[in-house]
């Protein structure tokens, strides 16, 4: 049998943790970029404009179409050029993640917008009505009728979303990032503990993830009543 | 930008000299399309089985069948792939997993990624049987069983044909997402349309031409197997129902 030996978990923790932060920066700034971009992506899609609305969904099919890997290896050789282009070379910058931050960012956004139209969509047409009938306009409508009916609509399921791209953050391993499991990959490959680390890494997942699952069904059920 | 477009670069020979790019890239996608449908096989499978032990009457079965998608949920997709291609094999008793290790490298990365996807999404194909089978009318479970069905019988003739045919839009949406989930493949080296995308930039540096490409591979598959599951989906449509001709 397997002889486990977990000691070199405890000399990893401060390169774990720092993979740690690297992960949850770019959950925050996908979430932060996704929910702003993607509600303007939702708009455009239901906007009356035909044109902005056909951009839109092209948009986001093509961003649905596409495997995540595939996306951020995109980003990885596109970055770097644009900002050599646009910027004049930014050679100081970590290419890495800024590329990885762009993707997500851009990636997320597209699901995003998909959760926002169908919260949008949820709400009954007579608030809409009501509002342009007391002489509201169209962005004050969306401000203050709509878009708040629609977000605590879709809160558990934009939740459940920030769960699944939490996850999908470990897939920066394929331009070499290290975020949470590339520092646990990158500590078990050193030191000849591979077996442990990734069990070590799934269970850190596992109780994060599951605990963050357990509190969106909590929410789910208050928002129910 | 001074970069410079070349489209031929797909025709031009690769320096193994047994084929051209696009040769390579057509090797990819079969890659990519054997290791889905294989995956999809199993997920649709385990998923049933898993989304039907998760509304037996037994608590227990019903509560395994729930830690199995709570455990394949909630870990990345990549995590899982690394345990089953670095990990297993080694927890294995010695001689399977030396037997494992002597395998040629491709069997085994194939296979690692075959289960792995496969259980991945056998969770998320029960869930929605789980709710299929939840939309049913009560009625039908107990009418099944008052003609004196056994339960499994019920399950076979009743319950699970009105449940899949109301699950295939979001089962539709699974089976998308396998082939794109099966770009993870490439992280534990199997060479699959992805992994060809990256080796084509590493040989051309024609980075466009190689993506762009390989992003429409992607799109293409996509639009198949929405024809092919909305054909389905008409072909399956219950006579008498709002949906049906």
């Amino acid at each position: 049998m397997y002889e486990f030996d977990w000691s070199s978990i405890l000399g990893a923790l401060p390169i774990l943790s720092h993979g740690m932060l690297v992960t949850l920066e770019i959950t925050l700034t996908a979430i932060v970029i996704g929910i702003l971009w993607g509600t303007l992506l939702a708009l455009a899609r239901l906007s009356d404009i035909r044109p902005l609305a056909w951009l839109a969904a092209g948009y986001v099919n093509l961003f649905r179409a596409v495997p995540l890997v595939m996306v951020i290896l995109w980003f990885y050789l596109i970055v770097p050029a644009l900002l050599k282009d646009v910027i004049g070379a930014a050679a100081g910058s970590d290419i890495r993640m800024v590329s990885a931050l762009v993707a997500f960012a851009l990636f997320e956004s597209a699901y995003y917008a998909e959760i926002i139209r169908a919260g949008v969509q949820s709400v009954p047409k007579g608030q809409v009505n009501a509002a342009y009938a007391l002489g509201m306009p169209y962005a004050l409508t969306m401000r203050l009728v709509v878009l708040p009916q629609a977000f605590r609509n879709m809160l558990p399921l934009l939740l459940t979303q920030v769960i699944i791209l939490f996850q999908d953050t470990s897939l920066v391993y394929v331009i070499g990032l290290a975020d949470f499991f590339g520092a646990a990959y990158k500590v078990g490959d050193r030191d000849g503990r591979l077996v442990e680390m990734v069990l070590f890494a799934g269970a850190v997942y596992f109780v994060l993830c599951f605990g963050a699952s357990l509190l969106v069904r909590q929410l789910r059920k208050r928002f129910a009543t | 930008m001074s970069y410079s477009w070349n489209w031929a670069v797909f025709l031009s020979p690769t320096p193994s000299g047994d084929s051209t790019y696009i040769g390579w890239l057509l090797q990819g996608l079969q890659w990519t399309l054997m290791l889905s449908l294989g995956a999809w096989v199993i997920a649709f499978l385990l998923g049933t089985l898993l989304g039907v032990l998760r509304t037996v009457p037994s608590r227990w079965l019903s509560r395994l069948a729930a830690a199995y998608v709570e455990a394949f949920r909630n870990v990345p997709l990549l995590v899982q792939l690394f345990t089953w291609y670095f990990v297993i094999p080694e927890l294995l008793p010695r001689p399977w997993g030396d037997a494992v290790k002597q395998t040629d490298p491709l069997t085994q990365q194939f296979f690692a990624a075959l289960l792995c996807l496969g259980c991945f999404t056998a969770a998320r194909v029960c869930e929605q049987v789980r709710a299929g089978i939840g939309s049913l009318p009560r009625g039908q479970r107990a009418a099944g069983l008052a003609l004196g069905l056994t339960l499994p019988q019920t399950y076979c003739y009743v319950l699970l044909p009105g449940a899949l045919r109301l699950i295939l839009p979001p089962l539709t949406s699974e089976f998308l997402n396998v082939f794109k989930n099966s770009a993870v493949a490439s992280t534990i080296g199997l060479i699959e349309l992805s992994r060809q995308s990256q080796q084509l930039v590493d040989y051309t540096a024609q980075t466009y031409e190689a993506f762009i490409v390989v992003t429409l591979m992607y799109m293409l598959i996509n639009v198949a197997v929405m024809f092919g599951m909305r054909w389905l989906e008409h072909r399956t449509r219950i006579p008498g129902t709002l949906g049906s001709k």
